[in-house]
């Protein structure tokens, strides 16, 4: 089984002590519009990825008028190379479920919903057995912790494997029992959320942050990081290096140092923000994380010189191919015609001229696809094609050895 | 049948802001750019709406008058300034002040490129396909200058075609997942046969496990082929063995035409919608080879006669034999795609069915039999073709039953595009054929025959008959040129009383053996309604199982098809509200413009019962050859 | 399927809507506990789901094919599915990959011929720090090598 390593994690904002439920005490002790003063004075920005100030999209929530409301924390987390919540989840449930007990007060939400990807099934038994503790605590429940009217609680809602059910719209869609497919935008969930109710959907460490926040105040959270890229950052480090693992560092951090903590060694390439990120070469090492910069869910992989980044980019591609939820043109179609041009260029069978069409094809998936997911998915073809050129224009002599 | 957001059910409704009724009331109207020109619009109006109504063209593909938003093909795209994506103009409502942009570099590239990804997987050569010339895809390669396959173009066939409907078949190879069959199927019609499966680059439309089309509850409604953009979904074909019968000296070969053909036939030829080619048909069809064309409003005439008849049959008996058992409402059964609904959704309810055979298929009995008696030609040299307006007809003829002539009743049911394309084909070009009459014996019929092919139609003939009937006042004089204006529109249901009073009229002679005299009638009100498109039909069928207002009723008209046969799935394509609501015009008009315009007064109908329907209206042989019988199919898929 | 195994199957959904609720939300939740329960989500159940629920069966059946975790057509009695995704890829997912179809004598995407393993291949499974990973059934299995792979499956055997 995974193992639980809380007791030896290291960081400064998430990765510290808590107690379940002190978080939750203090909010109810403020006004909502306190605490949401709280997390926007804090700069909090989304930790999906997108970076969307999460005090904005709970202020619309909260204002939305509706009986209904819910939160529902985004627990699936498919992006390949990452694994951040599943270590929130698995170790700090209390920050996580805290975090959306609050979002619950702020917003006005009777039910939380954590949407848990199906491939984490095997810590529903945990969670649940958490939730029924939170019960117990009147953690959860009518009048929690003695808070006159606000009734809470919180279901677990399993996925059923669809990378795309990360994007909101197509997790609130499956929610209600639907394919996975994304919605079109506006309305928002907002204010027309799952079942057309204002929903706030945040990501699980994005709600972990919330409840540090909280405890700890806005002008705290903001003592580390940047200036716009507040906090610290869960990064899922994997591939050719030593100590692959999560890590918490604070925004602005190199790509170098991080290289260096996690003991990576003849390092040629590092994929931040896993398949739908951007591929860094070397010259790009002295880049900084943070939105500012190379912005990121968390995902590190880390590739060193034997590794022949073609076959990268195909397996990021294979995945795409796959996992596209179908349902608009640029993004089914487009994900087979890139697969298919890093095809070509492996059997080297392919024109320059073919290549810049892809390109140009990638560009307009970005601006044109419904969701995220193909407006990210040419990312790493157009990146990795662009930073590792030389690598690449090697199959045009016969391939990456010069068979 | 207009209002596109409650017709939905609730899985399947649309994800827009909805429209503020009185805009003017929240701040309302909305000053916003289109390519620099500023432009006041209502709030909540899309982007796609703003544009055509300044005119200024944006192509669209997945998305349909009728239907509502998907947002998947993205061909709509435009630039809002501000946004780092460009966005669907057919899913984007305008609740802010805007700057929009329709063709810019960015718009046209990312346009292309759908046009080229569609193209690379869209499997087939236009000059080879049932739409060529009148297919969306092909016109947006056209509109954006596609010269070569930019992502290339798929070699091999990629899917099996199903043809194993009667009415629909289904060639995947050409479909670019636009999703308006799904939309049309789950919807506008609540039929629900078709939907996307599997994911990514396996997303396909498929049936419940993929099975055939044959094999699933599919109504053969063939609302799906009228809304599809390519030639994914059409009519199976039968003009080849209608061309061989034409060449074959041993065949007579006659055709019947139905009304609603002739209303919409001109859109093929270029004419806008709304121009009745009646006459013109009947010389083009003769010149085709036929050796007859009938009317298909004689038998509308007659279906009248024995499906009024069969009415007045059930109202004596629950009203003057106190029968229990009766059932009522009388539901019409002249739409085929509305009777297998019912059969597959409402078995139950199969006795409310009238046992009246469509018109298609009493002409097709009458003509193997009265007819082939008296022109002395033996019936199994006879070749009965009907063009209609519909897929399903093609289902109805086919149906084992249909053989009471001894014979296939009808051997072919075309669709108004297929005849269309005959005509094509043997150079004739119809807007210029001179005029001709229907062939005797049957003549020309009644405008109350023709009027069937609009919703309300079928209501309209029974209540001109039935008032006449009763009363023995006439039409006229109750309603304003015999116009009944209740039935008529394009409301989802209509419900209409006509109160008898306490004035009745003879017994006509044609029924005077079925009924002793009218008194058991005076005071009555008689309820009638009228559904079209099966979305409807479920909602009236869900409010008699509640017992609701509309169990009350005697008699009510259901067509399959929203807007009636006119709207049929056999029409020409495109299909919209605005196309549907000409062709009703062309039909009203043509009734008017009729001497005859009451079904019993038909001096044809009349000969009919004279000479051969010797027992009258639901009599022996009028039950041997006119009524049918209906199968509970229940929705279980084996 | 005979007769009193579709009542049987019938009152288990029947059971199951009664527990989750009529509304279409509750259409994954009931599906997945057929699938769980039988492996598959028969097609008489895909039936019974949408008269419950009063959907369409196809709606039902284009949803299961949409998750890769629903399936239609009954798979082995223990699933084994290997992580394809770049960081497992790495770490020589395919010597593990290579062991477990010697071992089974499948193909991945194959089912044994006693039922009793169907391989299969799935993208990130959020193990990619504990390379390279495998599942079967609700079990995770980490740092794997060909060795403990076919331990593993002996083990389940």
């Amino acid at each position: 089984m995974v193992e639980n390593l809380r007791e030896t994690r290291q960081g400064e904002v998430l990765f510290t002590d808590y107690t379940r439920g002190e978080s939750v005490k203090k909010a109810l002790s403020m006004e909502r519009q306190d605490v949401l003063f709280e997390i926007k004075d804090s700069k909090l920005k989304g930790r999906g990825g997108a970076g969307f100030p999460t005090s904005t999209k709970w202020m619309l929530t909260a204002a939305a008028k509706s009986e209904e409301k819910y939160v529902v924390c985004n627990a699936d987390e498919g992006e390949p190379g990452t694994f951040k919540d599943r270590v929130l989840l698995w170790e700090y449930p209390d920050l996580v479920f805290d975090g959306m007990i609050i979002a619950g007060y702020v917003i006005g939400a009777k039910e939380g919903i954590l949407y848990l990807r199906g491939e984490y099934e095997y810590m529903l038994p945990s969670l649940e057995a958490y939730l029924e503790e939170l019960r117990k605590d009147n953690l959860l429940g009518e009048n929690i912790c003695g808070k006159e009217g606000f009734n809470y609680d919180i279901r677990i809602h399993l996925g059923h494997g669809a990378y795309v059910c990360g994007e909101e719209t197509a997790l609130i869609e499956s929610l209600e029992g639907h394919r996975g497919e994304a919605r079109n935008r506006p309305p928002f969930p907002v204010t027309t959320g799952f079942n057309k109710k204002p929903t706030v959907v945040n990501n699980v460490e994005t709600l972990a942050a919330v409840t540090r926040i909280v405890e700890k105040g806005g002008e705290w959270y903001k003592t580390h990081g940047t200036d716009k890229s507040t906090g610290s950052k869960l990064l899922s480090v994997s591939g050719d290096c030593e100590k692959p693992g999560v890590y918490e560092l604070p925004w602005g951090t190199t790509i170098s140092e991080l290289l260096e903590k996690v003991g990576a060694k003849n390092t040629k390439a590092v994929q931040v923000g896993g398949a739908s990120g951007v591929c860094l070469n070397k010259a790009q090492f002295d880049r900084t994380l943070g939105y500012e910069d190379v912005g990121t869910g968390g995902s590190v992989i880390i590739f060193d010189e034997s590794r022949d980044m073609l076959k990268v980019l195909k397996n990021f591609m294979e995945f795409f191919v796959e996992e596209s939820c179908g349902q608009c043109i640029p993004c089914r179609v487009g994900n087979t015609k890139l697969l298919e041009g890093v095809e070509m260029i492996e059997k080297g069978e392919f024109t320059f001229g073919y290549i810049n069409k892809l390109k140009d094809l990638g560009k307009s998936m970005q601006v044109s696809s419904k969701c995220g997911l193909g407006q990210s998915s040419p990312n790493s073809f157009l990146t990795i094609l662009e930073n590792f050129k030389d690598e690449i224009l090697n199959y045009a002599n016969g391939g990456r050895n010069g068979k | 049948m207009e209002n596109k957001d409650t017709r939905a059910p609730k899985s399947q409704q649309p994800h827009v802001v909805p429209k503020p009724e009185h805009p003017e009331h929240i701040g309302g109207s909305i000053s916003i750019e289109i390519n620099e020109k500023k432009v006041v619009v209502p709030m909540g109006t899309t982007i796609l709406e703003a544009c055509r109504n300044e005119g200024i063209h944006v192509p669209t593909l997945c998305h349909h008058d009728d239907l509502c938003v998907a947002g998947v093909c993205r061909i709509c795209v435009v630039e809002v300034e501000g946004m780092r994506t460009l966005q669907a103009a057919c899913a984007f409502p305008i609740t802010a002040p805007i700057k929009i942009k329709t063709s810019t570099t960015m718009v046209r590239k990312a346009r292309r490129h759908v046009i080229d990804l569609m193209l690379s997987e869209h499997y087939g050569e236009c000059y080879a396909c049932v739409r060529n010339n009148n297919c969306e895809l092909q016109s947006l390669a056209n509109e954006y200058n596609v010269d070569h396959y930019n992502f290339g173009h798929v070699k091999e066939s990629q899917h099996e075609v199903d043809d194993s409907s009667y009415s629909v078949v289904r060639d995947m190879d050409k479909c670019v997942l636009c999703k308006r069959c799904v939309r049309t199927c789950i919807d506008l019609q609540e039929v629900g046969v078709l939907e996307a499966s599997n994911r990514g680059d396996e997303t396909k439309i498929a049936t419940f496990l993929d099975k055939d089309l044959a094999d699933v509850i599919c109504i053969n409604c063939g609302q799906c082929i009228n809304r599809c953009p390519t030639g994914a979904l059409h009519e199976k074909a039968v003009s080849d063995p209608i061309w061989e019968a034409i060449e074959d000296p041993t065949k007579h070969v006659v055709m019947q035409t139905a009304p609603s053909p002739r209303a919409a036939i001109g859109e093929e030829f270029g004419l806008p919608a709304g121009h009745s080619m009646t006459q013109e048909l009947n010389t083009a069809i003769r010149r085709i080879g036929f050796d007859a064309v009938f009317d298909t409003n004689f038998t509308a005439d007659l279906t009248i006669i024995e499906e009024g008849t069969e009415l007045i049959i059930r109202l004596f008996q629950a009203l003057v034999e106190k029968k229990e058992d009766v059932a009522l409402p009388q539901f019409t059964s002249c739409s085929p795609g509305w009777v297998k609904y019912l059969e597959h959704f409402y078995p139950e309810y199969i006795d409310n069915l009238s046992t009246a055979k469509s018109p298609q298929q009493m002409f097709g009995a009458l003509l193997k039999t009265f007819y082939a008696e008296k022109i002395g030609v033996d019936p199994k040299d006879i070749v009965t073709v009907a063009t209609m307006p519909c897929a399903a007809k093609k289902y109805e003829c086919n149906r084992p039953e249909m053989n009471d002539s001894g014979f296939k009743d009808v051997d072919y049911g075309l669709t108004t595009r297929e005849l269309a394309k005959m005509i094509k084909e043997a150079g004739i070009n119809l807007p210029e054929m001179p005029k001709s009459h229907f062939d005797n014996p049957f003549g020309d019929a009644s405008g109350a025959g023709l009027i069937f092919g609009a919703t309300g139609g079928v209501m309209e003939a029974a209540i001109r008959s039935v008032v006449e009937f009763v009363t023995g006042v006439k039409a006229e004089d109750v309603f304003e040129r015999a116009n009944v204006m209740p039935v008529r529109g394009f409301d989802g249901i209509k419900i209409m009383e006509i109160p008898i009073g306490d004035q009745v009229g003879p017994v006509p002679e044609l029924i005077k053996h079925l009924v002793p005299n009218w008194d058991w009638l005076k005071g009555a009100t008689l309820k009638v309604a009228v559904a079209h498109g099966t979305a409807n039909a479920k909602k009236v069928m869900e409010d008699i199982k509640a017992g609701g207002e509309l169990s009350k009723c005697h008699f009510i008209e259901f067509m399959a098809c929203p807007g009636g046969c006119l709207g049929g799935g056999g029409q020409p394509i495109p299909t919209s509200p605005e196309i549907r609501k000409k062709r009703a015009e062309a039909i009203y008009a043509e009734d008017e413009s009729l001497e005859l315009r009451k079904s019993h007064e038909n001096p044809h109908v009349v000969q009919l019962y004279k000479e051969f329907l010797t027992e009258g209206p639901c009599g022996h042989k009028s039950h041997e050859l006119l009524h049918t019988h209906y199968t509970k199919r229940g929705k279980y898929i084996a | 399927m005979l007769v009193a195994e579709k009542n049987a199957l019938t009152e288990e959904i029947e059971q199951l809507v009664e527990k989750y609720g009529k509304d279409r939300s509750a259409l994954l939740e009931i599906l997945h506990e057929i699938q769980k329960k039988h492996r598959s989500i028969p097609d008489f159940a895909q039936q019974e789901v949408a008269r419950l629920l009063e959907i369409h069966p196809v709606e039902v059946y284009s949803v299961i094919s949409f998750y890769t975790f629903l399936n239609t057509e009954p798979k082995g009695r223990n699933l084994v599915r290997i992580c394809q995704t770049i960081s497992c890829d790495m770490k020589n997912k395919q010597a593990v990959v290579n062991a477990v179809e010697r071992e089974l004598g499948v193909k991945i995407g194959e089912t044994t011929r006693d039922r009793k393993f169907t391989v299969e291949y799935t993208n990130c499974m959020g193990l990619c720090d504990q390379g390279p990973a495998m599942a079967v059934n609700e079990r995770v299995y980490m740092k794997l090598t060909p060795e403990k792979a076919v331990e593993i499956l002996n083990e389940v055997k």
